[in-house]
């Protein structure tokens, strides 16, 4: 993909060339968006629907297509047939602005993504550091919303989800360290190069820091992407939807699209950092064959944490917004230190890396794995009542 | 610090335990019931008896007492029934029920004495037109029925009437142990 547009600059000059270029931007960027982006979050918020319908022992939507498959379809028709109220009080530009920013904030992410070895659309070489600077448009886009809606509500909505985001920036970038000292690079396509398709050769399982830190990442992008347990924002029960609550048809539904899209972009980048992103075996020749595994492999990495992400939403309680701060200042940003510096401290340990850490990590998740299991299956067992004593180990405190 | 720590561990503890117990929740069986096409039984057949849904009249057994449309409390029973001079009998012209009007309260069940108005379990009533709520139960004008003291013997009316007293006993009288041992 760089290489034909690559040759296609290179034999041009002047005018063409900025036509060229031109024209590569909004071919490569109307087909990213359009192609991928946009059904993903459509998609997203209909399997967002279900997973959290199945927890809540309902069924989620499934009479529009197979399973409720083009519910996303009809409710953006729908949208997109709605009267365009702007109302009187508000600050028409920045009303009309703000939909846009926000969605300008996370879609432009999406330029270092790293779909597979050889599909990204620019691998610039400080990668994560772009993605987690244009990240922080959207709280511009919020604020306009919520200062322009003309609303004592949608105001405190915005400035709470600002703070939020803000805040939850530094664990964020704390968090990222640990990936980045282990991999040598800002680059994203570095970072997986740097490591392996062995679950033990990814950067999460390098060290007890690194766990944390991956731990700590998901974390905090979950708040920087105002999802429950920290949607305080757009409290559902609460500020009806926050500093979105002025806003019906399309512009609401960009507001969601970028929740929803966002979603992804969080799976994308936990899977990137801490996951070994697109790495699979070497078991082919075939380029295009490489290309569809490997992009297969990072889309069901990053759509695992996605489900993660509905899951959490459907069982965790909100948090209050001073517990919200106090979480991100007095218990992440300490854990996001240390883990900067221990994981440090292990490289310069063991600087040829050290593998018999790595296997104990493994295997340490493996064993929290069927721990898990074995809970789901006493809660089922639980649930079906007869004859079984149910043991109470439920965690104190 | 050991609260810190103990703060951290717990948190992590019981996100675990939680987010099992909604784990389990996708290999259970949701408890929606898809009305109305997606079910099990026709909801009429899971209702009880005694359940006062949409009143029907037997016109094979009706009197023309016109207790019931002395009992509604909102007059939505019409009924026009005269004593023909020549059979002395009496012709039941007019039957009429709005449906819209009916607030379904049994009170015109209750001192019916053959049981033969009565509610069904019929509930799905809805229509796009008011006209359409008047159930009008008497097509062509038919005499009254008249009990026999000495039973029913014409076997077209005999299970219509068993099953109108049926009702009555079930329905319209209380628990009373001085008659006649049927227990409601």
């Amino acid at each position: 993909m760089q290489e034909f547009i690559d040759g296609l600059i290179g034999t041009t000059t002047g005018m063409e060339q900025h036509l060229a270029y031109l024209a590569g931007v909004l071919v490569f960027g109307a087909a990213v968006v359009f192609g991928f982006i946009l059904p993903i979050a459509g998609v997203t918020s209909w399997l967002e629907r279900r997973v959290w319908a199945r927890i809540q022992s309902r069924i989620g939507p499934n009479r529009v297509g197979p399973a409720g498959f083009l519910q996303w379809l009809a409710d953006g028709l729908k949208n997109l047939l709605k009267e365009d109220v702007v109302p009187d009080a508000v600050d028409a530009r920045l009303f009309r602005l703000a939909p846009y920013v926000v969605v300008t904030g996370f879609v432009a992410a999406f330029v270092a993504v790293p779909f597979a070895g050889s599909l990204i659309i620019a691998d610039l070489n400080i990668g994560i550091l772009y993605i987690t600077a244009v990240t922080s448009l959207v709280v511009v886009g919020i604020l306009m919303a919520g200062w322009s809606s003309n609303n004592k509500w949608s105001m405190l909505g915005g400035i709470r989800s600002a703070t939020q985001i803000v805040s939850y920036e530094i664990p964020a970038g704390l968090a990222i360290f640990p990936a980045v000292l282990l991999s040598g690079t800002l680059s994203m396509q570095g970072i997986i190069e740097a490591q392996g398709w062995e679950p033990w050769n990814w950067h999460m399982f390098h060290s007890p820091f690194a766990l944390a830190a991956f731990l700590l990442f998901f974390v905090s992008t979950l708040a920087e992407g105002n999802r429950t347990p920290f949607d305080l924002p757009e409290a559902e029960s609460e500020l009806v939807a926050g500093f979105a609550t002025e806003y019906s048809g399309m512009r609401s539904l960009l507001f969601f699209l970028a929740e929803w899209g966002n979603l992804y972009l969080i799976g994308a980048l936990v899977a990137t950092l801490y996951l070994g992103g697109w790495q699979v075996p070497d078991f082919t020749r075939s380029t295009f064959l490489l290309a569809v595994a490997q992009f297969g492999t990072f889309f069901l990495k990053a759509y695992f944490f996605v489900f993660v992400a509905m899951w959490i939403r459907a069982t965790l309680p909100r948090v209050r917004v001073d517990q919200l701060m106090s979480l991100c200042w007095k218990y992440m940003v300490p854990i996001g230190l240390v883990s900067m510096i221990g994981t440090a401290a292990v490289m310069v340990a063991f600087p040829e890396g050290n593998t018999t850490m790595r296997m104990t990590m493994t295997g340490l998740v493996g064993l929290l794995i069927v721990r898990f299991f074995l809970r789901v299956r006493y809660h089922l067992r639980r649930s079906k009542g007869v004859g079984f004593q149910p043991t109470g180990s439920v965690a104190q405190g | 610090m050991t609260g810190y720590i103990r703060n951290v561990y717990s948190s992590l503890a019981t996100a675990f335990e939680g987010m099992s117990i909604t784990f389990s929740h996708f290999f259970r069986k949701p408890y929606t019931v898809q009305y109305p096409d997606r079910i099990p039984l026709p909801v009429q057949d899971t209702l009880p008896y005694r359940y006062r849904g949409l009143l029907e009249v037997d016109l094979e057994i009706c009197t023309g007492c016109l207790a019931c449309e002395r009992a509604c409390p909102i007059e939505c029973i019409v009924i026009e029934a005269k004593k023909d001079p020549s059979t002395k009998a009496m012709i039941l012209n007019r039957f009429d029920i709005d449906m819209a009007k009916c607030m379904y309260c049994g009170l015109c069940s209750e001192p019916c004495p053959t049981g033969s108005i009565h509610h069904t379990r019929e509930f799905e009533g809805s229509d796009y037109s008011l006209e359409s709520m008047v159930r009008r139960f008497v097509k062509v004008p038919v005499a009254a029925y008249k009990p026999k003291k000495s039973g029913e013997d014409d076997p077209e009316i005999v299970p219509i009437l068993e099953r109108g007293m049926r009702y009555i006993d079930e329905f319209a009288q209380p628990d009373d142990p001085k008659k006649s041992g049927a227990k409601s």
